[in-house]
């Protein structure tokens, strides 16, 4: 590649000053302060605080609750991921296949995505509510119980649903992209053949669809990580016993409820390495292999 | 820094084209965490305020939540923004209480500002939640409640029970509550917002035990939680065992929003809560006649006295001279037994001094309101003991979170009351440890 020399030295460092400063004032800069205070032990108003190393690192690996809260975690993003891929890859294929109507319907099923995560917790809240809400009601007539007050399994089914009905939509919109992509004459050519529905699938579509799924899983683990707090915090507030207490959902109530700000600050630290993580895979292997 | 530049500029020539009375005015800014219909109660309160004098300018601002609020005010006075006056939840009085430097002490604002106070007036069991080692007042009482019993009489009635007997002892809650069920006047029997505060906090103080160490923590910061004794564990006990019979019905964790809908539906006959959902309870309760009594205690045992909840106004340090004062005088008229009387009426919550009871005594208002009275003689039914007087534990927000937690995984069959309470208190002194150490 021809390399373009630039004789001012000062000009391009000006033109990317904005960018840097932005990336300097809102990323570099907090973290690195939370980085420091994850070091420290200090009193909710930073009157006095105190140098004490690793103590909070120690310390939250030595906690139960915290690595319950790892474990929550896991279950939730990797049940958050897979039934949103799922549904949306059932539904993309089968807008896929309709001639008339795909416009229409593919406008309805991306609208939940202009929902925000706030509201759309809110209403499966109320959806979901053991004093008022519909499903409750339904259910007490097949004879099951239902209160995620007091049940972690079923307030963990509540967040699981909650949270990927949202990231339905976006899924969707990649499948069906990605399933526009794949010439039809592949998939004509295997049905002269003689491949049926099923084959085709299996052996044409899924495979020529699978960087659009790979991009999509790290998409979907790192929204299930980060981006679902609203919907915790607007049905079950981490509840119940913790049972929906996911990580990020935890630095909130230890440091902006609790205001213990070195383990908070710990925690977020811990966060920001399982980002910087997911971003290395993400770019090694995602990069490569989609075609957009 | 040009911002303030800009600012003196934009006053320099305000100052110059008109120099009207209204400029000397020195505004205080408010951080309260009072929505809905207290929270308009509160703005009318200050705008009295404003229009009865010319000099100061209250300015209320709604921040959330209250813990939200106490969040907001922390991290403003860490950016050195902080609000004059800020309304702290009492849970967040341990926090406060260890920021020295952080807080004006109310007593001592007063005593510099020359303004009178005399801290006899107020009722002895509000101001002991938020009195130093020394009895000095270091924060405005406000808004304290108490929880209290109600019940619904026509359920009452329809179950063969005496319409106007609010049951006393936990064995009349339970065999009322069997009654109730079963026939068939109401699905369940009680239900109750506040697990922490109501069923674990006051329990304890209103059975004389001690919910921590060191006078339940008033005495320093050493303090370790004591709630997994013989009476809380055998309370729990039952109310686990009473959920799985049905005649208690969990409201879900912190207040227990479930709860009141419970009550206002008719499904719960009898209901535990503040005494500030009063309200809440007679403008929902159209359809049946509402009962009040003072909180349940076992039979074997004498009830002592309830403890506040609520919260108080504290002063934030750090603020030029001449707003202090004007905080000062706002306290003054705050305090004064007109507003507070109003302000109990209106709302449900307790007179804080003493002129203000018998104001509204006076004014007839507890004729006219039955059971609004029951909070304050159950506030003040005994002299308060070490183990009645309130509590102070740093973290205690948190804390508050774990007896939740702990509470649900009693419920759910995942412990026992002895092995949740133990595992409340382990939990709970790692956080008051912790604590300590942050702020020795």
């Amino acid at each position: 590649m021809k390399r373009a020399i630039f004789r001012n030295q000062l000009l391009p460092w000006l033109l990317l000053a904005p960018q840097l400063a932005v990336t300097f004032v809102f990323f570099l800069w907090p973290a690195a302060q939370a980085g420091w205070q994850s070091f420290l032990r200090e009193d909710a108003f930073g009157l006095k605080s105190t140098f004490i190393g690793f103590e909070n690192y120690s310390r939250l690996f030595g906690d139960p609750h915290y690595l319950n809260s790892v474990m929550v975690t896991v279950v939730f993003s990797v049940s958050v991921a897979v039934l949103a891929m799922a549904v949306a890859l059932t539904l993309a294929l089968a807008a896929d296949r309709m001639i008339k109507s795909a416009q229409t319907y593919t406008t309805l099923l991306v609208w939940p995505y202009a929902v925000a995560p706030a509201i759309a917790g809110l209403l499966w809240w109320f959806i979901f509510n053991p004093t008022i809400g519909l499903v409750p009601y339904a259910l007490d007539m097949v004879g099951i119980d239902w209160n995620h007050s007091l049940n972690g399994t079923q307030s963990m089914i509540l967040v699981i649903i909650a949270a990927a009905w949202k990231q339905i939509s976006y899924n969707f919109l990649f499948f069906v992209a990605g399933l526009q992509a794949i010439p039809a004459s592949m998939r004509e050519a295997a049905a002269i053949d003689g491949a049926g529905p099923g084959r085709r699938l299996f052996s044409i579509t899924l495979p020529l669809l699978a960087p659009t799924s790979f991009f999509l899983l790290v998409v979907n683990t790192v929204y299930a990580l980060f981006d679902t707090f609203p919907v915790i915090d607007a049905t079950t507030e981490g509840g119940p016993a913790q049972a929906t207490n996911i990580l990020v959902y935890k630095v909130y109530v230890d440091g902006f409820l609790g205001l213990n700000l070195g383990s908070s600050a710990a925690q977020s630290v811990v966060l920001m390495a399982v980002v910087i993580v997911l971003t290395v895979v993400q770019f090694r292997f995602i990069e490569r292999r989609v075609e957009y | 820094m040009k911002s303030t530049g800009l600012a003196a500029g934009f006053a320099a020539g305000i100052s110059i084209l008109a120099m009207s009375p209204a400029f000397a005015v020195t505004e205080v800014a408010w951080w309260h965490a009072m929505g809905g219909e207290l929270g308009e109660k509160l703005e009318a309160i200050a705008a009295d305020y404003n229009s009865k004098q010319t000099d100061y300018k209250v300015v209320p601002s709604f921040k959330g939540t209250y813990a939200e609020t106490m969040t907001a005010a922390i991290a403003a006075f860490r950016a050195k923004e902080q609000p004059a006056i800020v309304q702290v939840f009492e849970v967040g009085t341990g926090t406060m209480m260890a920021a020295k430097g952080a807080v004006y002490p109310v007593y001592q604002l007063m005593k510099d500002a020359g303004e009178p106070f005399d801290q006899a007036a107020f009722l002895p069991a509000v101001v002991g939640y938020y009195t130093d080692t020394d009895g000095n007042m270091l924060s405005m009482p406000f808004n304290s409640s108490t929880p209290i019993l109600y019940y619904n009489k026509d359920v009452f009635e329809k179950a063969g029970l005496d319409r106007n007997t609010a049951p006393k002892t936990w064995e009349e809650v339970e065999a009322f509550s069997k009654k109730i069920m079963e026939s068939g006047a109401a699905k369940c029997g009680f239900t109750t917002g506040w697990i922490s505060w109501v069923q674990l906090e006051n329990f304890s103080a209103w059975h004389n035990q001690p919910i921590g160490t060191l006078e339940n923590g008033f005495g320093g910061l050493a303090t370790e939680l004591t709630v997994n004794g013989p009476l809380q564990t055998r309370h729990w006990e039952n109310l686990a065992r009473w959920q799985k019979e049905g005649l208690f019905q969990y409201g879900g964790p912190v207040g227990g929003n479930d709860a009141p809908p419970k009550f206002y539906t008719q499904e719960c006959a009898i209901y535990m809560n503040s005494s500030a959902s009063r309200a809440g309870v007679v403008a929902n309760a159209k359809d049946f006649e509402v009962g009040y009594g003072m909180l349940p205690h076992y039979a074997d045992t004498q009830p002592q006295n309830s403890i506040i909840g609520g919260a108080t106004l504290w002063v934030m340090a750090g603020r030029p001279e001449a707003e202090y004062k004007a905080v000062a005088n706002f306290f003054t008229y705050l305090s004064s037994a007109e507003v507070q009387a109003k302000w109990h009426q209106g709302t449900g919550y307790l007179p804080i001094t003493q002129a203000a009871w018998d104001l509204s005594k006076s004014q007839g208002y507890y004729d006219a309101n039955p059971g609004a009275d029951v909070s304050i003689q159950q506030m003040t039914l005994n002299e308060p003991t070490p183990n009645s007087k309130g509590l102070r534990f740093g973290s205690y927000v948190q804390i508050r979170g774990i007896i939740d937690e702990e509470f649900q995984a009693l419920l759910a069959g995942q412990k026992d009351a002895q092995t949740a309470l133990d595992d409340l208190v382990t939990r709970g002194n790692v956080l008051i440890r912790e604590f300590e150490a942050a702020n020795k």
